[in-house]
């Protein structure tokens, strides 16, 4: 792991966190490590630190944090936020993290698709002709192919 | 019993054995399970991109759920997360849900709160009860041995689930597996998420967490793994094989949906729960069971 450079620190960041939700309660972190001790991607990958980003973010690394790769690695599982003995909502904190980061421009491929998909056609995976003859075969019922609302809900000025 | 049927994405796509065993299980209990067509994804697989966007989308799936007058039966842990969220931030009038109800007035619908969504296990076990899901069990599973995975959004955030069940030792799949007479193992590491929300990012991290739950079951000595979440078993089940080629290990471990394992207690053939569409083979468990 790379030594952080404390220089690029940006005072404001704290701040900015501390005002959405999933940033509100950061600051209440008593570096216990519980967190990490909890945490199914730092069992098998330790570039994945949970504390280490919280500690990041507290010191102000927000370039750092919001264009690094590993934010990405948490997987939502909650195990974190309900083990923290200081309420810190750490799984809302990496969602907050993550938002952050694509409103900066950076993600994963593979999570720009999923977002593009979804805004696209409504659903993860659109089903097709070929899905519902496979549903009817097994007397399952078809599932619509197109969907509109989609649309409506997010007119293309928000994307 | 009446329900609006939220099958989000993966599971018309991917698990039609969860929604065929799902299906039979209900009608058996006279659940009714209500298709609602413009039903559209949850929004969870976008909350970590757009939250604001993912939290339209599970509002807009509420208010399908109130034009019916319906409370929402899933099957999918990811979508019971996301639309009960959802729900319980929507659940009191405030500047929440105005801001929510301004986004969806471009769809004609306004959200008035009120809308419970359960996981169709909490249905079973809150609305049917355990005594009346056991009458009718016509075969007795006590050859099988399974090991529960909980998975997390089944269960976590705690704070939006009433307490339905323990996040730190967790039943509720075990109290309907055990009442099949099925044995249920304990193994080490059985709270441990799957790793599928990594899938897209980065492959063999997911792969990875995968791997230790499937080692800790198998030597722990179950014949097969029972879940409840499609997103779970597309690491389990679909990527059984890839797990074993990446790190050389063996494992053949069937993965049952919990429907799989109720119908077959209540009678069901094996095509009827689409057992024969899961991905590792469940013949030999059919066997042992005598099926
Ligand atoms: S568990 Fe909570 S208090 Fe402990 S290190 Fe993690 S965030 Fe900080
Ligand atoms: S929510 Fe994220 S940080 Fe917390 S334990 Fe799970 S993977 Fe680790």
């Amino acid at each position: 792991m790379d030594k952080i450079n404390l220089d690029q620190a940006d005072s404001n960041f704290r701040k900015e966190l501390a005002s959405q939700p999933g940033g509100e309660t950061i600051s209440a972190c008593f570096t216990c490590r519980t967190c990490t001790a909890s945490c199914p991607i730092t069992a098998v990958n330790d570039k994945f630190n949970p504390l280490r980003i919280i500690r990041m973010a507290l010191y102000g690394l927000k370039e750092e944090v919001l264009t690094s790769d590993f934010i990405w690695l948490c997987s939502s599982c909650y195990a974190c936020q309900e083990r923290c003995p200081q309420g810190v909502s750490i799984t809302e904190f990496m969602t907050l993290l993550k938002n952050l980061a694509v409103k900066e421009g950076n993600m994963p491929t593979g999570i720009r698709v999923q977002r593009d998909t979804i805004k696209g056609e409504g659903r993860i995976y659109p089903i097709d002709d070929f899905d519902n003859k496979k549903r009817a075969k097994v007397a399952l019922p078809p599932i619509p192919t197109s969907c509109n609302v989609v649309e409506k809900l997010f007119p293309p000025v928000r994307n | 019993m009446k329900y609006a049927f939220f099958l989000g994405c993966t599971i018309p796509a991917r698990s039609r054995n969860y929604e065929l065993s799902a299906r039979k299980v209900a009608d058996k209990l006279g659940i009714e399970l209500i298709d609602v067509e413009e039903f559209i994804c949850c929004g969870f697989p976008m909350k970590a991109s757009d939250y604001k966007s993912a939290e339209i989308m599970g509002a807009y799936n509420l208010c399908l759920a109130q034009e019916k007058d319906l409370d929402i039966c899933v099957l999918c842990s990811s979508c019971a997360s996301q639309l009960t969220e959802v729900a319980h931030s929507l659940s009191e009038d405030g500047p929440d849900r105005e801001q929510i109800n301004d986004e969806l007035s471009r769809a004609g619908l306004k959200y008035g709160g009120g809308v419970k969504v359960r996981h169709f296990a909490r249905v079973l076990l809150e609305d049917i009860g355990i005594e009346k899901v056991k009458e009718h069990f016509i075969k007795d599973l006590s050859d099988l041995k399974t090991a529960i995975h909980y998975g997390c959004h089944y269960l976590k955030p705690s704070e939006i689930y009433d307490g339905f069940d323990d996040v730190e030792n967790p039943k509720s799949i075990e109290t309907l597996v055990a009442l099949t007479g099925a044995r249920v193992i304990d193994y080490p590491g059985k709270k441990r998420c799957c790793g599928g929300p990594v899938l897209p990012v980065e492959e063999n991290v997911a792969l990875s967490v995968a791997k230790e739950k499937l080692d800790d079951i198998v030597d722990a000595g179950a014949d097969a793994m029972c879940l409840v979440c499609p997103f779970c078993s597309v690491m389990y089940d679909d990527n059984q094989k890839s797990i074993e080629s990446e790190f050389g290990t063996d494992y053949n471990l069937p993965v049952l949906y919990l429907t799989q394992i109720l119908g077959l207690a209540m009678g069901f053939d094996r095509k009827e729960l689409g057992l024969n569409i899961n991905v590792v083979k469940t013949k030999k468990i059919l066997s042992k069971l005598g099926l």
